[in-house]
């Protein structure tokens, strides 16, 4: 079966929706590409394709993990399943 | 690794191999565009390459713009040259530099002669070069003796999940065979900077690569206001789910897949020489810049997967696009070599795309024209460190 969004790493914080319309308290179901195992979520907001899903609640200053990496923080809290993009997460960087 | 790895392709006179057979007309400066241009429409199969520097340059930039000119003409791709400068000596250092290599080139300069004589005797030239370039036969060579170039663009996250690692997975088959490739996009390695230094052969190839990425951060830092002003991430990586510059590097890393090792770092437009094996070049992000670059230091393919659709092309290196975007596998599909969005469906598994990839490859250098030479696309841009004098 298609999965709504996949997730790189095991110790990632995030997924990325690759299904085009997912709506908010839609079901989703996941693939761990790295172990191979799917899970399910339900999407707090409307997700565009290819952009990331809170795969648990994350707080205000928690790092967002992809690739297993630290890949910026988040600005403000995000409930699980929420829209995770560049209105709560910010670079460390630049 | 896929079955069918040899392919009929040119050997130079040097001995490369080439996978086009172009007859170029190159300016040495900006001011004789018009001139080659002209030649171009005089003489079929010619192509002119216009630019906008080459004048009151100096300095590491001038040596850059140079080694770029040179290393175009020298690229294997490349059956013969016509160079035409405003002045004599600037052009003949670029005819010596391409003729270095053993190729038919030929330098003509506007002072003295005006532009219609010039374009006059360079157009009976390059009639003359096209139409031996034309009798030069394709033989039988091995995926191994290709130089092949890689670089991502308007990427998103499918980018990092599907088509970088396709990439990642062909240079690893290649890398192993004995091929020569090259990644680069320094300021897009930030965030992932240190995972990039242990992907280094040796302690001084990490060095060097350190090295070399502190320098451009240190000057994004000074020019930089309070962001890249939507440059990087650019507002197409944004609306394709792209967040930070971190994330975008470590898509931008899959490219060079889980066991290849660089073992040299270039400067920009420099040719690999310390024999077959992956190098990190100093380039901007930009693709234009960066293809331009990887070209003129010799490579004849180009691997370039995309997320949202950049649709650049080069005027000497084919470049192969593929996506694992669904939507721009759909909206922009004339654009797409390879939709590799099945691997996002679960549909095929990496190695397969890995092996597809090597097919459309070897295809390509068999003759097929990638979606961006049919479509035209032949964009030449000159990287610029500074302003001119």
């Amino acid at each position: 079966m298609q999965p709504h969004f996949l997730v790189h790493d095991s110790a990632d914080t995030v997924g990325v929706v690759v299904v085009e319309g997912v709506a908010a308290g839609q079901e989703l179901s996941g693939w761990a590409m790295d172990t191979d195992d799917t899970a399910t979520l339900t999407a707090a907001d409307a997700i565009p394709l290819g952009h990331k899903i809170a795969l648990a609640a994350i707080a205000e200053g928690d790092t967002i993990i992809k690739y297993g990496h630290d890949v910026g923080r988040a600005v403000a809290a995000i409930g699980a399943g929420g829209h995770v993009h560049v209105q709560n997460v910010k670079t460390k960087r630049w | 690794m896929a079955e069918h790895r040899s392919f009929m392709g040119y050997r130079r006179e040097n001995g490369r191999v080439a996978i086009r057979n172009h007859v170029i007309v190159l300016p040495v400066d900006d001011i004789s565009n018009v001139a080659c241009e002209s030649v171009a429409r005089n003489i079929q199969g010619v192509q002119a390459l216009p630019h906008a520097y080459g004048r009151l340059q100096f300095g590491a930039d001038l040596e850059l713009t140079f080694r770029t000119l040179i290393g175009i003409g020298a690229n294997p791709n490349v059956a013969a040259a016509v160079v035409i400068g405003i002045e004599p000596g600037w052009t003949k250092r670029i005819v010596d530099g391409i003729a270095t290599t053993g190729k038919p080139v030929e330098g003509f300069a506007i002072e003295e002669n005006g532009d219609i004589a010039t374009v006059a005797k360079a157009s009976r030239k390059a009639k003359e070069l096209v139409q031996w370039a034309t009798e030069e036969q394709r033989e039988s060579c091995d995926l191994d003796e290709l130089y092949i170039a890689t670089k991502c663009g308007e990427s998103d996250t499918t980018s990092g999940l599907g088509s970088c690692p396709t990439v990642g997975n062909l240079i690893d088959k290649v890398d192993a065979a004995g091929a020569t490739t090259c990644f680069g996009e320094t300021s897009e390695l930030t965030g992932a900077e240190e995972v990039c230094a242990t992907r280094a052969a040796t302690p001084e190839a990490a060095e060097k690569f350190r090295r070399t990425w502190s320098a451009y951060n240190d000057f994004i830092n000074e020019n930089k206001t309070d962001d890249l002003s939507e440059s990087q991430p650019t507002k197409g990586n944004i609306a394709g789910g792209l967040t930070t510059i971190e994330e975008k590097a470590f898509g931008n890393l899959q490219k060079i897949g889980k066991h290849a090792k660089f073992i040299d770092v270039l400067e920009p437009a420099e040719a690999p020489t310390k024999g077959p094996g992956l190098y990190f070049m100093d380039t901007s992000s930009a693709a234009a810049e960066c293809n331009t670059l990887q070209a003129a230091s010799g490579a004849v393919v180009h691997l370039f997967p995309t997320g949202q659709g950049n649709i650049v092309g080069n005027p000497v290196m084919p470049v192969i696009k593929l996506t694992a975007n669904p939507k721009t596998a759909r909206t922009m599909a004339e654009h797409i070599d390879l939709d590799v969005s099945g691997l996002l469906r679960r549909e095929m598994t990496l190695d397969q795309a890995g092996d597809r990839l090597i097919d459309i490859a070897l295809r390509t250098c068999n003759g097929r024209l990638t979606a961006a030479e049919a479509l035209g696309h032949n964009e030449f841009v000159i990287t610029k460190l500074y302003r001119s004098a």
